[in-house]
Order: C-alpha cells, then sequence, then structure tokens
C-alpha cells in the first residue's frame, strides 16, 4: 500500500484495472461509522452569513430532479424554468449571488430532449437516470442502448444503476465488468454510478461496490435511486467518502460523490455539507465533485434564504415552485 | 466577510454558544461563593480565592477557601443528617434523586455553558458528553435507592463520605460520587477541584431547590489543605478520590490504618491497539475521541498507539491527515473540537514532556493553530516512533499528546499494553471479534473499549487495576464502595486441630514454587515444643517469584478445573488430618464451598444505552500476600488461601505464629491435589519480619492482613509504593465458621467491564 499522497491528478477518472486484494481489504465498523455520523453534527456547524452562503452553494450542487411516472413535458419544463431561476431574483441580487443555477437537471430518459431544449446556453448540464433506472434489472444490451440513446439526445451526466445482485453475492468482477462497459457507452457523458446502498445489506458491501464503480471507471459514486426503502444516509455516505479518499491516494483521480433519496430539508444538505468538508475537503463542495440529488429540498432552503434576509420565518408559497 | 466571499472560500464561521444566563448566574452571587453546609451558604473560614476561565485567562468568580474549621462544620452537618436520611424508605431516598436528575436536565444547558467556561472545555463535551451523562447518572441510581434492600441484603452504608473530585469532568465526577453514596444512604462532605467548583455550586442550589434533608450532601470548595483536613478527619467513614496517582498514594499512606473506606481512580496510560484488520478510519476517529477528547486531559485518554508494524505507516499518514482538520479554539464555539488546556502549569508541563519527548528520539507532528482569546491552548500533537523506554510512553501527559509506537503480533502488542504501571482502560480494534475478546480478556484493565473508545455509562464499573486505582463507580460493582457488610457475630469458639506427636523428628520448610525448601536464613522457631522455619525476606522474594510465574497460567485455567482441584484438597485434607477435630472438619467443609464458588462467582452483562454487549469479568488480582490471624491456625490460613486461588490468584500466605502446624501440614496435601507449582507458597516465620516485605514487594498484587489493627495499619501504610489493594481486619474479629463467602471473592477479584459494539 502506498504510504505517500499522490499527487492529484485532475483529470477525468480512466479507471484502473480490478484489483481484489484492494476490495478484499475493506473493513468497516457500522458502530464506529454511527458514533462518526451521529456526532458529526454536534462537531461542526455554521451559522448566518455562512450558513446563508453555504445554502447558496448547496443549491448550486443540486441535481434538480423529477422521477415521477406521471412526469410530462410540461412538468420538466417547469422544473427547468427552476434550475435557471432557483430562488427569486430579488434574493439572489441581496444575497449577492445575482447568476446562481442549480448543478444539474435530472429527469428520464424520455424527457432529456425537452430539458436540453429548456436549458440550452444556461450551461446547465441535463442527467439522465439510466440502465433500467430504478431496479437495473433489464437485458445489458437494452441498458448500453438507453446510455447510447440518453447521449445522443444531449444528456452530459448518465446517472447509471449497479446490478444489486453481483454486489450481493460477491461478484466484483461481474461488477467491474458491467460499470466498464456503461463507462465505455457514455463516451463524453459523465458516469455516476448508483449504488442503491439501502439494498446492499452491509456498509462493508458498499465500501467494497465503492471502490469497484470507481476501478471501473465512474465520474461520481451515487447513494440511491430514491425508490429504496433507505435511502441516502450519513452512513452510506461516510463510506463512500471513505472509499473516494481511499482511491484518490491510491490512483490520483478524484472521484465525485452524490447523496440522493430522502433529502428534503436545509439542515440535511448542511450536513452533507459538513461531510464532505471534513472527510474530503473543499474541493468536494464543488458542483464538480459534489452534487446533492433532490426534488423538494430546493423550497426548504429558499425559505431558509428568505429569513436570513428577513429575520422573519418564511413560507412555502412565497417562493415560486418548479 | 460577505456572503459571496463565504461562498468562494467555503470556510466555517464563528458559531458562538452564548453565556448571557451563565453570566447572569455568576452575576446573581457578585462572582462570589460561600460553602454549601447543613443546608446552608456560608462565607469560607479561609476567605476566598479566584478561579479563572481557560478559554480567555480571566477570572471569572471568586469561591470560598474552606479550612479544618469548616471541615469539621460539614462532617458534623453530615453526621447529623446521617439517621434522618437513613431512615427515609428506598422509596423516598429514590425520589430525590430523580428530583435531582430531572433539575440537571432541567438546567441542562445552564450547567454545560458553566462547566465549559470554568474547565475549557469545548462546550459540545459539557453538552453531548458530560451532562447528560449526568443526568442519567442520578436516574440510574435513583432507581438503586429504592433496590437497595432487596439487593443488598448483608450490607448497610457506610456512613459519612468524604469525596474529593478532580478538574477534568467536575460535574460527572460530582455524579459518579453522590449518586451512588446517596442511593446506598450514606451522607457526604464533596470538595470539587479548585480550579473548577462552580457547577459543583450550582448543583447545590439544585440540592436547596429539590428540599434535599439539609445536611445529606455538603460542598466544601478550597485546595490541597481542605482536602487534607478531610483525608485526615476522624469523623469521616470513606474516602472517595479521582486524580492523580500521586495524591492517590498520600491519600492512601494517610487513611492507613483508620478504617476509613478509601477508593482511588487514578491515572493511566492506556493503550489503543490497532491490529491490521481494523476498519483503519473508524479507528482514527476512535483516537480523536481516545486522545483528543477534553483535550487528552483524561484519566482514561487512550495516550498510548500501538499499531500493528505492516499498517504502521500508512495508519500514521491518515492520522495525520485527520490531525489537520481538528479544531482548536474558543471553548464556547460550536464548532471546536479541542478547548483550552486547564492552567498554565499543566500547559507548561505538557509542553516539556513533548520536549523531553523529541529529544528522547519522538517524530513530533502537530497542526498549526492560532488561537489569541488569551487562554491555553496546545495543538494536538503526535509523537511517533517511541520506545517503551522513552519518558513520554511511561508517564501519563494528561493533555492532547498521543505517542505511537508498532508491534508485530497480538501477543506483543498484549506485552506492550500491560508494560505499564497503571491499567485503567484499553481500546482495541480489530474485525476480528474473536482476537478483540482474547486480547481484551489479556489487557490489564477495568474498562476494555473493543472498537469504541472512552465510553462511560451509570451501569457500567470504572475504575483501575495497579496503580490506576482500586473500587470501582458504576454500576452494581460500584455500590460496594458506599456499603460496608453488616459484621456477624464470630460463634462459638472453634475445637482446634492438634498436631500428633511423633517419635521422628519433623522438619517442616518453607513451601515454594511446589517444593519444600530450606529457609534462606537457616534458623526455626520453636513452637509448642516443635519448630517451623523462620523464614525472611529472601523467602519471601523467592515466594513472590515462584508465584508471579504461576499465576498467569492458573488465571487462565477454568473456573471447572479450579474447583476439582479445591474438591481434591479438601479430600485429601480429610484423610491426611483425619476429620476428628471441629477445625478440620470445617475446613474441608470451606474446601468445598470455595470449589463450589470457583466456577459461580461469574461476571454480569450490564444493561446500558448502548446497543451492543458490556460484560464484566470478575478477574483474578495476581499475586496476593496473605498474612493469617493467630487463630484458627488452619481454618483461617484456608479461610484466607481458598477464596483467592478459587478465582485464579497466586498466593504468598504467611501463616499463624502461634498455630502455623496446620498451614505446614498442607504441603504435602496440596502436593497431592494436582495444585500447580507456585499457585500456593507458604512462609513461615515471624510476622513482623515478613509482612513489611510482602506489603512493599512490587510484584505483590494486593494483600490481606488479619490480625492485630497494628500490623494491618503498617500494611496499609507500606502498600504506597505499587498501591497493592489491601484488606485488613485491624483487630477486627472474623467468622471463619461460616464466612460471608461473596465478600471474601469481591476481595480476591477485580471487575473488568468489557464494551462491544453490535452491527455491521
Amino acid at each position: 500500500m502506498s504510504t505517500e499522497l499522490r499527487t492529484p491528478n485532475l483529470g477525468r477518472n480512466t479507471g484502473v484495472p480490478l484489483d481484489l486484494d484492494w476490495v478484499e481489504s475493506i473493513r468497516v465498523n457500522r458502530s464506529a461509522v454511527e458514533r462518526r455520523t451521529a456526532t458529526l453534527g454536534g462537531r461542526r456547524t455554521v451559522k448566518k452569513e455562512w450558513q446563508a452562503a453555504w445554502l447558496l452553494k448547496a443549491v448550486a450542487c443540486m441535481d434538480l430532479t423529477t422521477l415521477s411516472g406521471d412526469d410530462t413535458a410540461g412538468t420538466v419544463r417547469r422544473l427547468c424554468a427552476k434550475a435557471r431561476q432557483p430562488a427569486r431574483r430579488e434574493l439572489l441580487d441581496e444575497l449577492g449571488v445575482p447568476d446562481l443555477k442549480v448543478g444539474a437537471v435530472c429527469v428520464y430518459h424520455e424527457f432529456v430532449e425537452t430539458a436540453v431544449n429548456c436549458l440550452a446556453e444556461t450551461g446547465i448540464p441535463v442527467a439522465a437516470v439510466s440502465t433500467g433506472f430504478p431496479h437495473g434489472l433489464s437485458p445489458l444490451a437494452t441498458k448500453i442502448a438507453e446510455i447510447e440513446s440518453s447521449v445522443r439526445a444531449g444528456a452530459k451526466e448518465i446517472d447509471i444503476v449497479i446490478s444489486r445482485h453481483l454486489v450481493l453475492n460477491g461478484d466484483w468482477r461481474g461488477l467491474y465488468d458491467e460499470v466498464r462497459a456503461y463507462r465505455e457507452a457514455c463516451g463524453d457523458a459523465h458516469l455516476k454510478t448508483i449504488l442503491a446502498t439501502g439494498e446492499l445489506g452491509t456498509l462493508r458491501n458498499v465500501g467494497k461496490a465503492s471502490a469497484v464503480c470507481m476501478m471501473a471507471g465512474a465520474d461520481f459514486i451515487k447513494t440511491s435511486t430514491g425508490k429504496e426503502s433507505v435511502n441516502a444516509t450519513l452512513e452510506f455516505g461516510l463510506v463512500m467518502v471513505r472509499a473516494i479518499r481511499d482511491y484518490q491516494n491510491r490512483t490520483g483521480f478524484q472521484v465525485g460523490f452524490k447523496p440522493a433519496g430522502g433529502i428534503r430539508q436545509a439542515k440535511q444538505a448542511l450536513a452533507w455539507q459538513i461531510l464532505m468538508k471534513e472527510e474530503l475537503g473543499a474541493a468536494w463542495l464543488e458542483p464538480a465533485l459534489f452534487r446533492l440529488g433532490a426534488s423538494t429540498l430546493l423550497g426548504d432552503i429558499e425559505r431558509q434564504l428568505e429569513h436570513h434576509l428577513t429575520g422573519r420565518y418564511s413560507a412555502l408559497n412565497r417562493h415560486p415552485m418548479g | 466577510m460577505t456572503i459571496a466571499e463565504i461562498y468562494e472560500s467555503m470556510e466555517y464561521g464563528p458559531a458562538p454558544e452564548s453565556a448571557e444566563l451563565a453570566k447572569a448566574w455568576l452575576d446573581a452571587h457578585d462572582g462570589e461563593f460561600g460553602l454549601f453546609i447543613g443546608g446552608k451558604w456560608h462565607a469560607a473560614a479561609g476567605g476566598r480565592f479566584a478561579t479563572f476561565s481557560p478559554g480567555t485567562g480571566s477570572k471569572i468568580a471568586e469561591i470560598g477557601l474552606a479550612t479544618s474549621n469548616d471541615v469539621d462544620s460539614a462532617v458534623s452537618a453530615a453526621r447529623g443528617a446521617l439517621e434522618g436520611w437513613q431512615s427515609l424508605s428506598g422509596f423516598e431516598r429514590s425520589k430525590f434523586l430523580y428530583a435531582l436528575a430531572r433539575q440537571i436536565q432541567k438546567h441542562s444547558r445552564l450547567f454545560a455553558v458553566l462547566e465549559s467556561l470554568d474547565n475549557g472545555k469545548p462546550i459540545r463535551e459539557t453538552r453531548d458528553i458530560d451532562i447528560p451523562l449526568v443526568a442519567r447518572h442520578f436516574y440510574h441510581h435513583a432507581g438503586w435507592a429504592q433496590l437497595r434492600d432487596h439487593e443488598f441484603g448483608g450490607y448497610q452504608p457506610v456512613g459519612v463520605c468524604g469525596q474529593i473530585i478532580p478538574w477534568n469532568f467536575p460535574l460527572l465526577m460530582l455524579a459518579w460520587k453522590i449518586a451512588p453514596a446517596l442511593a446506598m444512604g450514606n451522607t457526604v462532605i464533596l470538595k470539587p477541584a479548585e480550579f473548577t467548583s462552580l457547577t459543583a455550586l450550582l448543583f447545590a442550589e439544585i440540592c436547596e431547590a429539590v428540599g434535599l434533608p439539609q445536611g445529606v450532601v455538603n460542598i466544601i470548595t478550597g485546595d490541597g489543605s481542605t482536602g487534607k483536613a478531610m483525608v485526615e478527619h476522624v469523623g469521616i467513614d470513606k474516602i472517595a478520590f479521582t486524580g492523580s496517582t500521586e495524591v492517590g498514594r498520600i491519600l492512601r499512606t494517610a487513611t492507613a490504618g483508620t478504617v476509613k473506606k478509601l477508593s482511588l481512580e487514578l491515572g493511566g496510560k492506556s493503550p489503543f491497539i490497532v491490529f491490521e484488520d481494523a476498519d483503519m478510519d473508524s479507528a482514527i476517529e476512535g483516537l480523536v475521541d481516545a486522545i483528543w477528547f477534553n483535550q487528552g486531559q483524561v484519566c482514561c485518554a487512550g495516550s498510548r498507539l500501538l499499531v500493528q508494524e505492516g499498517v504502521a505507516n500508512e495508519f500514521l499518514r491518515r492520522l495525520r491527515l485527520r490531525m489537520d482538520t481538528l479544531r482548536v479554539g474558543d471553548p464556547l464555539d460550536k464548532a471546536v473540537d479541542i478547548g483550552a488546556i486547564i492552567d498554565p502549569t499543566q500547559l507548561s508541563r505538557i509542553d516539556s514532556l513533548v520536549k523531553q519527548g523529541v529529544a528522547d528520539g519522538a517524530e513530533c507532528y502537530q497542526p498549526a493553530i492560532s488561537c489569541d482569546s488569551g487562554g491555553w491552548f496546545y495543538p494536538p500533537t503526535l509523537l511517533a516512533n517511541v520506545a517503551p523506554a522513552s519518558t513520554v510512553a511511561q508517564v501519563e501527559i494528561f493533555g492532547p499528546v498521543l505517542v505511537a509506537m508498532t508491534f508485530r503480533t497480538p501477543a506483543e502488542a498484549v506485552e506492550l499494553a500491560n508494560n505499564s504501571v497503571y491499567g485503567l482502560a484499553s481500546s482495541i480494534w480489530t474485525e476480528n471479534l474473536s482476537l478483540a475478546h482474547d486480547v481484551a480478556s489479556k489487557v490489564k484493565a477495568g474498562a476494555v473499549w473493543i472498537n469504541c473508545t472512552n465510553q462511560f455509562d451509570a451501569s457500567a464499573g470504572f475504575g483501575g487495576y495497579r496503580e490506576s486505582g482500586f473500587g470501582r463507580e458504576g454500576g452494581r460493582e460500584g455500590l460496594y464502595e458506599y456499603l460496608r457488610a453488616k459484621s456477624e457475630p464470630a460463634g462459638k469458639p472453634i475445637e482446634p486441630w492438634v498436631p500428633k506427636h511423633s517419635e521422628v523428628d519433623v522438619t517442616h520448610k518453607q513451601f515454594i514454587g511446589g517444593k519444600q525448601k530450606r529457609p534462606d536464613g537457616g534458623y526455626s522457631i520453636g513452637v509448642d515444643g516443635n519448630e517451623v522455619s523462620r523464614g525472611n525476606r529472601k523467602d519471601v522474594r523467592d515466594a513472590v517469584e515462584a508465584a508471579r510465574s504461576a499465576a498467569k497460567a492458573w488465571g487462565a485455567t477454568s473456573g471447572h478445573s479450579r474447583a476439582q482441584i479445591l474438591y481434591y484438597i479438601g479430600e485429601n485434607l480429610a484423610t491426611h488430618l483425619g476429620t476428628e477435630s471441629e477445625e478440620v472438619r470445617l475446613a474441608v467443609e470451606l474446601c468445598f464451598a470455595y470449589a463450589g464458588w470457583a466456577d459461580k462467582f461469574d461476571g454480569l452483562v450490564h444493561d446500558a444505552p448502548f446497543r451492543g454487549l458490556i460484560y464484566t469479568r470478575n478477574e483474578p488480582i495476581g499475586v496476593v500476600g496473605l498474612i493469617c490471624p493467630p487463630s484458627p491456625g488452619l481454618l483461617a490460613f484456608l479461610g484466607m488461601v481458598l477464596p483467592c486461588i478459587a478465582m485464579g490468584n497466586a498466593v504468598v500466605a504467611i501463616p499463624s505464629e502461634t498455630e502455623p502446624f496446620g498451614a505446614v501440614e498442607l504441603y504435602r496435601v496440596l502436593d497431592s491435589s494436582d495444585v500447580p507449582a507456585g499457585v500456593v507458597n507458604i512462609v513461615t516465620g515471624l510476622h513482623n519480619e515478613l509482612e513489611k516485605t510482602l506489603a512493599e514487594h512490587e510484584d505483590v498484587d494486593a494483600v490481606w492482613h488479619f490480625g492485630s489493627s497494628e500490623g494491618g495499619s503498617l500494611t496499609e501504610r507500606l502498600s504506597t509504593s505499587n498501591l497493592k489493594q489491601t484488606w485488613c481486619s485491624l483487630g477486627k474479629d472474623v467468622n471463619w465458621r461460616t464466612p460471608n463467602y461473596p465478600e471474601f471473592l469481591r476481595h480476591a477479584t477485580q471487575v473488568k467491564n468489557v464494551w462491544t459494539p453490535m452491527g455491521d
């Protein structure tokens, strides 16, 4: 094991050959992980201007998402409008960040084109969930074709789901090959691998799956689809960001992290940001390496930002819906 | 800074906890405090002294300096309150403890802020750890108050307790002292540390508010002279002390021979052992909680890192990175990890020890810190490449300084872990639980934390082995410190066994290491027309040596095997001496009784708010020296030896001077009963020539002296160097006919609490 920090390689993660010794050396102690996440909120906090600034940064890192069975082109257009103007204009002006935009808009393949059109010239990328989202059990060829279609439709980011059975049965080679194939299908589009952590059984599996996905060339590792019964917990997040740190130390590549599912409140966003800063450093507070997958979080952040400016607690109906 | 600037830098900002209400409380007292005696506030006879806030270095209040006259008043108040307090039912006492718990919860933030101001520890710790544990301690002991009569039938309260606590956990140590004392029906005089008296004074106001009967709790502030007056006061029945080993030794000496009960919770140099298969990042967080908790000013701080050699470089690399993100600063900032050191003297002591470590060859790592508040700060410090021979590997630094060394095998980890005069706590990190529990059983420490560290709860006993002190605080095991066994009448005299006259000259040697050995000095003593060897200090030395080599294996022998050997002793005793005399019949019965106990004095599983298993082991103390009373020569000898060896100790026993023949007859009995060599060693001779050597011997872990008050006092006084546990009858009669077995077994063991979290 290398003992010196590799020079950070700021290029895109190319992946590395599958290293099963590395995978098998991964140890995770659940109680100790829980202690760290339970106490982190007591160790760090941001108040006043700092809190406002951090929440604005959370908006910039947000993958504003709609993944409902009843999505239509109309709802997607509405969401894109919110992505371009994530809070009331005068609020952003007063806070000193008039050009604030969200990190990306995340939709099903069906609406990639709609979103791309709505966001033309904003610089906001469109992300497509893919590979038989959320279960990931479609035929491999179908899943690869799905990625290729979304990339052709203009998606710059592809959020794939891994096949959970490969993890549950310890088939790390199978997982590696699968993710490698997705990576190739993505081409220049960024690959975000959803581990569906709530379905992997143990935190050790979460750690191992994180490492294998990064070895296979993931640009981001992401916790959940939002459809599992347990979604983005700080425990899953801690195990994953520690895996990112280890991967960077061994390979020099910086891999991004995206928690998603169940993040609805501003204070949850802050907890995730604190986790990133403490465990990985400030680079992982920027949209290049950190995204928050969320659909209703923005509304709560808008209320907190208004409260910061007025000193009065705000209401949801004061903020335009997405 | 503007929001847009912060948006770019993404720094943390200040997050101050308001001290407004705590300052208002201080102002309401004009910043001046007296003593709480007999339910009333009095000015201290010794005037007042200033107390400072370590975070800023500025004075925050003046507190009273209690003199010996004040101690007299407090003792009278506590003595006067005793009868009334003890006449209350358990339920009534329970209601008071419950009310104290409730009051602490209701004023929890005031306590937390005041504690942080006074001590310099981060508000996060007082708010999230200290004060919740304090409330939990009173709740838990409210239960014990009511359960006492049912659960501790043969015991009674000790009486008036003098309690002296340190500055590192002011209110928590108060809770650990006061809650069990009150629950068991004692009254107390508590002296907080001179640096940190304020929360104890606020606690006194809570005692007033809940209507605690006057005199049940007395809080007197002061310095070392106040503590000295308490320790020397004849009206105090028990001294409970938490603090330095150095002061612990002074207390041991001062209370020797006074029949004062004594419990000491002292220093440590606790190992933090990381095996190659540990969850390394979690172990590093564990270290943060182990050595950078309360600025490392924690008696059980994991201050000695032992890491397996193959992963050491990587582990230390990650550790240094983690140290860079620790935030040191204003204790009242909610986003600070490490606050201020208690006072400038301590700060310079830490600094000079670190310099000493570097001079001894350690590699020092300290992240840069900047604290310009005027307070007393020290950076988190790692001293790597430290050898056991280095001063910093041996002494308690009591600061945020970790020393690191490596090991190759589990056996070497245990050897290094135990290479210390202390034995307070230990933390073990591995994902292999077979290994973890094995190491847990071998480490000499009262608290063992597997894959966790610095865990405390009211339901689990805390306290040390070796020079970390004796007695436990918390749990069922901790309550015995505030109880005394009810004395039973000795009963009618026992018809003695008398040695048969032999026509052939008989030689009685010493029994050392399983062999009969001539006494080193070559003298004998005549007793009743016969002779026994006159042992000297070298015979004691050889006997201790033999006991030490036998102790480890015997301690690891199963209770079942030890039981079989004890039964066999009984069997052979009956055959060898015949059962005509009552003394031999009782001795055989005693063998059977302790054989029966050998595999039944087992541990507990504690129920703490902790997802995991907390189990206790009643472990042997090690090598126990036994000085036997004059009579009954055989029965008392076995009455002391058997509980010790039943629990896995090896003994060096000095039989009665006047009735030694029963003990020397045992040589053959022990020989033929499969007792391993060295487990029982017998040195006959004159007590005043032998007991001093035994009491002073640094490799003896405990001494029992049953006999005269003078001999017992001497034993207690001479035992201080390595703080061996002592049990002295000080001239009181003991019932050897039907002994209080559990009481003997408790003295023959020390409780280890092992914490294992669950969850995968």
